[in-house]
């Protein structure tokens, strides 16, 4: 938890009060200070009403908004997630909540060929200002079905932004952007974080998309993830730097629009990558980061680019089998020192 | 009977079969690429139920939306433009001829993919009544359309959230090739609205005035009482699925036997004998004119400049 006071823009916002929230609270603060800012947003998504969110996401909501703005949906994703784009089609701006993104393969076809697709089929008649939200990824021992990491499926649609955000802080002011844009967004949350408390300022701030943050800096290796994984990243980090090596950590933030000049940077600084993701490696997004370091600034590099992936299988159940699936820290210390070597 | 409307009726179909026809002619000259389906038979259909609509109200379709574009409003110069690819078509050469759009006439166009639509029509009425604009959406969709499972959750949810959306559909009697009672266990279509406790209709297409008094009923009922609307219209297309369509599932004679009761072939024999001889042939004159101005304008007009491929990927926020 500690990790969360590192670093970058993420510490304080000065003059304002600070407090120590859980990333459940940020996005419902989030959610909330746009629906009293804009009467056309709107919540919907199974049991965000009365329940208060799968999560307790939008714990509250429902008595301040009422029925007609914070709406229970049945199961329904194709369903629900059609209404929403339709009603966003027509200025609405709905945020449609996936109890996780597992479940929004049902809802694909709508959220890639409809959403991402309306704007430029109706050569620019259209806009779908909607956001996507729901956690992504995996959890403690969910099983194949539950446990996938989808963002980068998202990330290949061309029309749509992916927002990817780990600490409170940034999931508060990226989710306040994604509602303010005029394009679908998909914002990925994590079941495994939604208690984990960071500090956030009272009031109004918003972080824009498209915008990594380094959340510590370093000079040997630059370690580049996104989502929960920032956290894992922060203890290789940590560890490394207990051999004397200075780790930078660049958390993506968001994954469409991709803030390309941010990893150039960090890797012109310290010529060393190695990326962390949860993805599987094959056609993965850490894969599209190191073609794009290897292309554009390949002079920059003193070694090949690391990658750890998951391992290339279904999840299964079982806590021995996850636990070496998943990118874990001794695998990504030991990543990073071959990119060190 | 009001002479002007059965003149209005006469010269709106009139004007969506001509551009078909000239459509099939270009496409077979290879100017239009991609699919082409054509709703050459249909014509009562988008006519009928579009004619009782308010301007404010939102319309909605599949990928057949030629008709549906022509019978909003949608003009016919933009509409072959797009066909052939061109700059200056509807959309500006970025959707073709599954993927009309003209917002300023509440067309929503123009979607691909079967059934996706009907979740998007309860999101217009849920905008409509959300915002009490007393509108109301039609949402049109194949008979091959009812068994994907949109259909069946846009339906739910229209009825759960009494939203003031009418849905239609166009039975043609063909998914594609495959006839339907290869893919409907009932004959009777709008009994699905049974299950979502939603009202239901039936009507013969080949009767325009039919399809105006029935589809009025649906659309007073989404407006006054936020109450959804099934319904099956009985229609044929005359044409293949597509253009590629070589139609090895039907005869020509089946075919012809549906024509004697065609729409436009049976509104033009009512206006002569009313005496509209000469009206109806003014009308099919202008329409004449008017499509063969459409093809010249979509001919002359430049494609899109390559430099602007990548636009309309996103708005700026």
């Amino acid at each position: 938890m500690e990790s969360l006071h590192q670093g970058g823009e993420s510490a304080v916002n000065e003059g304002l009060t600070v407090r120590e929230i859980p990333i459940r609270d940020a996005l419902q603060e989030a959610m909330s200070e746009e629906m009293r800012l804009d009467e056309n947003v709107l919540l919907l998504g199974e049991e965000v009403g009365a329940y208060n969110g799968a999560y307790k996401c939008s714990k509250g909501m429902l008595d301040e908004f009422g029925s007609k703005r914070v709406i229970d949906t049945p199961i329904a994703e194709n369903g629900f997630a059609g209404v929403g784009i339709g009603a966003a089609m027509c200025g609405l701006r709905p945020i449609v909540e996936f109890m996780t993104f597992n479940f929004s393969l049902v809802a694909i076809d709508q959220i890639i060929n409809t959403a991402a697709k309306a704007r430029l089929m109706s050569a620019g008649q259209l806009s779908v200002p909607i956001t996507f939200r729901g956690a992504g990824g995996a959890a403690y021992q969910l099983g194949a079905q539950h446990a996938n990491s989808f963002e980068q499926w998202y990330a290949y649609t061309p029309g749509l932004k992916v927002v990817c955000p780990s600490t409170p802080y940034d999931m508060k002011g990226l989710l306040k952007s994604s509602i303010r844009d005029d394009n679908p967004v998909c914002f990925f949350e994590s079941e495994l974080t939604y208690s984990m408390k960071g500090p956030v300022p009272e009031g109004e701030y918003t972080i824009p998309l498209g915008v990594a943050d380094v959340k510590k800096e370093g000079s040997d290796i630059t370690l580049i993830s996104w989502s929960k994984n920032v956290f894992l990243t922060l203890e290789v980090a940590n560890a490394l730097e207990q051999q004397g090596i200075s780790a930078e950590v660049l958390d993506l933030r968001t994954l469409r629009p991709l803030d390309e000049d941010a990893i150039f940077t960090s890797v012109a600084k310290t010529n060393r990558v190695l990326i962390i993701q949860e993805q599987h490696e094959m056609a993965s997004f850490g894969a599209y980061i190191s073609h794009l370091i290897s292309t554009r600034i390949f002079d920059e590099l003193d070694a090949p680019v690391g990658l750890v992936s998951s391992l290339d299988v279904p999840m299964p159940y079982s806590k021995s089998l996850e636990s070496v699936i998943l990118p874990s820290k001794d695998r990504c210390i030991e990543a990073a020192l071959q990119v060190l070597r | 009977m009001d002479h002007e409307l059965l003149c209005e009726l006469y010269q709106r179909m009139l004007r969506i079969r001509r551009f078909e026809e000239e459509a099939a002619r270009l496409y077979t000259e290879r100017k239009i690429g991609g699919f082409l389906h054509l709703y050459i038979g249909q014509e009562a259909v988008a006519v009928g139920a579009l004619s009782v609509l308010e301007k404010h109200d939102k319309v909605i379709t599949a990928y057949r939306c030629h008709g549906h574009y022509l019978a909003r409003g949608g003009s016919s110069k933009a509409g072959m433009a797009e066909l052939l690819g061109k700059g200056t078509g509807c959309v500006e050469g970025r959707g073709g001829s599954m993927h009309f759009y003209d917002i300023d006439n509440n067309f929503y166009g123009g979607w691909g993919i079967v059934g996706a639509q009907v979740p998007l029509a309860a999101g217009l009425a849920f905008a409509q009544k959300y915002k009490e604009e007393n509108g109301v959406t039609l949402c049109f969709l194949g008979d091959g359309a009812i068994n994907i499972g949109p259909f069946h959750e846009g339906l739910s949810l229209a009825s759960l959230w009494e939203l003031p959306v009418v849905y239609l559909i166009e039975n043609n009697e063909y998914a594609m090739g495959t006839p339907l009672e290869k893919t409907a266990p009932t004959e009777d279509l709008s009994i699905r609205a049974l299950g979502y406790a939603m009202a239901r209709e039936t009507i013969d297409g080949h009767d325009i005035f039919d399809v105006r008094s029935k589809v009025h009923t649906a659309v007073q009922r989404a407006r006054e009482h936020n109450q959804p609307t099934l319904i099956e219209v009985k229609t044929y297309r005359y044409r293949g699925h597509s253009m590629a369509d070589p139609q090895k599932y039907r005869t020509r004679e089946d075919v012809q036997e549906r024509q004697q009761r065609d729409a436009i072939l049976l509104l033009g024999q009512k206006l002569d004998e009313l005496q509209m001889g000469d009206k109806r042939a003014q009308i099919e004159a202008d329409i004449e004119n008017e499509i063969q101005e459409a093809v010249e304008f979509a001919e002359n007009s430049p494609f899109p400049d390559p430099a602007t491929a990548t636009n309309y990927t996103y708005i700026e926020s």
